[in-house]
């Protein structure tokens, strides 16, 4: 009896959250995959897929199955055991992001006191997927495309790490539903702290990897970069791994700038809408913002990129902080820690 | 002055959010894609398809057998037989066409005195085995029954011009 009430109900109990939170965040990776198709399309006078199922929906079931049937090829020079264990990586680390996530008031896994430093924890360990793949495919492009993919990812992290810090310094508090609170009390921090929310915007696609900075996988000088020797189901969870990053880093920033779960205003027709659509709403918003900039902007150069993350986000940041900082002291708004 | 105006410009990221209002704008214009099985674009009277030979309005096969177009062509696709029939006149025992060889360049139908030799709008005779491209006369004739009205229709449409 205890262990049925002190062990079993709450497992089951968690396990059931989980897989509300995965499953359909899983069906919105397939989904995200078909909306980048059709919105690139649209943006290049295209219909994109409309073949399968009605408007073409079905595809990216098709797609996975397609994937799912094929046979997972390890090239004879790779280290199977890391090869195979890259792609885990990937796509266990994406999932495990969404842990501290609140999708609406009290709709979060783990309410951790911590929650963005697990966030940047998590997607720094993402770095590992990339890096491990690239060396156990031992192959050149696999290997360029890992060392450009984790140069990238640790230097946009710098400048990550101090848009929270003036989110952070609003707040006084590293708790996620701390932060969409505040935001309600106040107003949502895209306003005051707009250019940080530019910043955070752009090197969050520099941190996943997407257009315009997706040199790790640049098709034309590094084939598929850190993937090109996966094939099948371990190409797919790289694939899933990715765009489910797209999903939590649009949840991330929604959380920091756009104020999560809140209604835009708070009055009668608005605050009717649970949070989650709100939620939803907002990230979806964020996610059509970075197919729109894939349809829209040409790749960086390498040294672009570099220049770009160390020598025009790093100072402009740290500038910033001093300016937020300077200014919540002097105008006597440091929020209350705790 | 001039600086001043590139830096703010720079500043608020112009050329990025001006690029970024064209793509919108691309994203709600008329898509220009043809919905290919249920829509086909526009195809030229000469246009140059699958290949058919055709007969007169009385039934009678055109091709006398002169072999112009088999001497003609220039991937030696076109093989021609022909004997004396019991009216006296010329005919074709065989005329095979090799549709892996030919390059569609419709030499063949230039040479052609007396239209026999065509080539058609069809462009969608893909098969599964490379034998079923060997077209034999049979299967040139029923092409020409089967498209003798677009035949027709384009080598009238085309008159004009040559």
């Amino acid at each position: 009896m205890t262990f049925v009430d002190l062990y079993l109900l709450p497992t089951l109990l968690t396990v059931g959250k989980i897989l509300l939170l995965v499953v359909p965040l899983l069906i919105g990776v397939a989904y995200l995959t078909y909306a980048e198709r059709k919105v690139i399309a649209g943006m290049q006078l295209r219909k994109g897929p409309n073949r399968v199922g009605p408007f073409g929906l079905l595809q990216p079931l098709a797609d996975g199955a397609k994937l799912f049937m094929k046979e997972t090829i390890i090239p004879s020079g790779a280290s199977p055991i890391v090869f195979l264990l890259a792609p885990i990586i990937t796509f266990s680390m994406a999932m495990i992001a969404w842990a501290v996530i609140p999708v609406s008031e009290g709709w979060v896994l783990a309410d951790i006191n911590v929650g963005i430093l697990y966030l940047f924890a998590v997607s720094s360990l993402e770095v590992y997927g990339v890096i491990m793949s690239g060396w156990a495919s031992n192959s050149r492009y696999p290997f360029l495309g890992a060392l450009r993919s984790a140069a990238q990812m640790v230097s946009y992290e710098v400048s990550i790490g101090f848009v929270l810090v003036t989110v952070l310094l609003c707040v006084g508090s590293l708790n996620l539903t701390d932060i969409v609170l505040a935001q309600g009390e106040n107003m949502w921090f895209v306003i005051p702290l707009f250019p940080m929310f530019i910043v955070f915007f752009i090197s969050a696609l520099a941190e996943l990897n997407r257009a315009p900075f997706d040199l790790p996988e640049g098709e034309a000088e590094l084939v598929g970069g850190y993937f090109t020797e996966y094939s099948a189901m371990t190409f797919a969870l790289f694939f899933l791994g990715e765009y489910a990053n797209m999903i939590m880093m649009s949840g991330f920033m929604t959380v920091l700038f756009l104020g999560g779960w809140l209604p835009i205003i708070d009055i009668a027709p608005f605050n009717m809408i649970p949070g989650v659509i709100w939620f939803l709403l907002k990230v979806c918003l964020l996610l059509f913002c970075m197919l729109w900039v894939r349809a829209t902007f040409p790749r960086f150069r390498y040294d672009q990129l570099m220049r770009l993350g160390w020598k025009v986000f790093l100072p402009f940041s740290l500038f910033y902080v001093v300016l937020v900082s300077g200014v919540l002291v002097y105008m006597d708004w440091l929020p209350e820690i705790g | 002055m001039n600086s001043i105006r590139q830096f703010a410009w720079g500043i608020l990221l112009w050329e990025l959010v001006s690029g970024m209002w064209l793509t919108l704008r691309y994203f709600f214009k008329p898509k220009v894609t043809l919905n290919y099985p249920y829509e086909k674009g526009p195809l030229s009277p000469r246009f140059r398809g699958e290949h058919a030979l055709r007969r007169y309005p009385n039934g009678e096969e055109r091709c006398i057998a002169c072999k112009l177009c088999e001497a003609i062509c220039p991937a030696q696709a076109i093989t021609i037989e022909s004997e004396e029939r019991a009216d006296g006149s010329r005919r074709t025992t065989r005329y095979d066409i090799d549709m892996t060889k030919c390059i569609y360049c419709g030499l063949c139908e230039e040479a052609c005195p007396v239209d026999a030799i065509v080539e058609g709008p069809n462009f969608e005779f893909s098969t599964e085995t490379r034998e079923e491209l060997f077209y034999d006369k049979e299967k040139l004739l029923a092409n020409g029954e089967r498209w003798e009205s677009h035949l027709a229709q384009r080598l009238s449409d085309d008159a004009p011009y040559r």
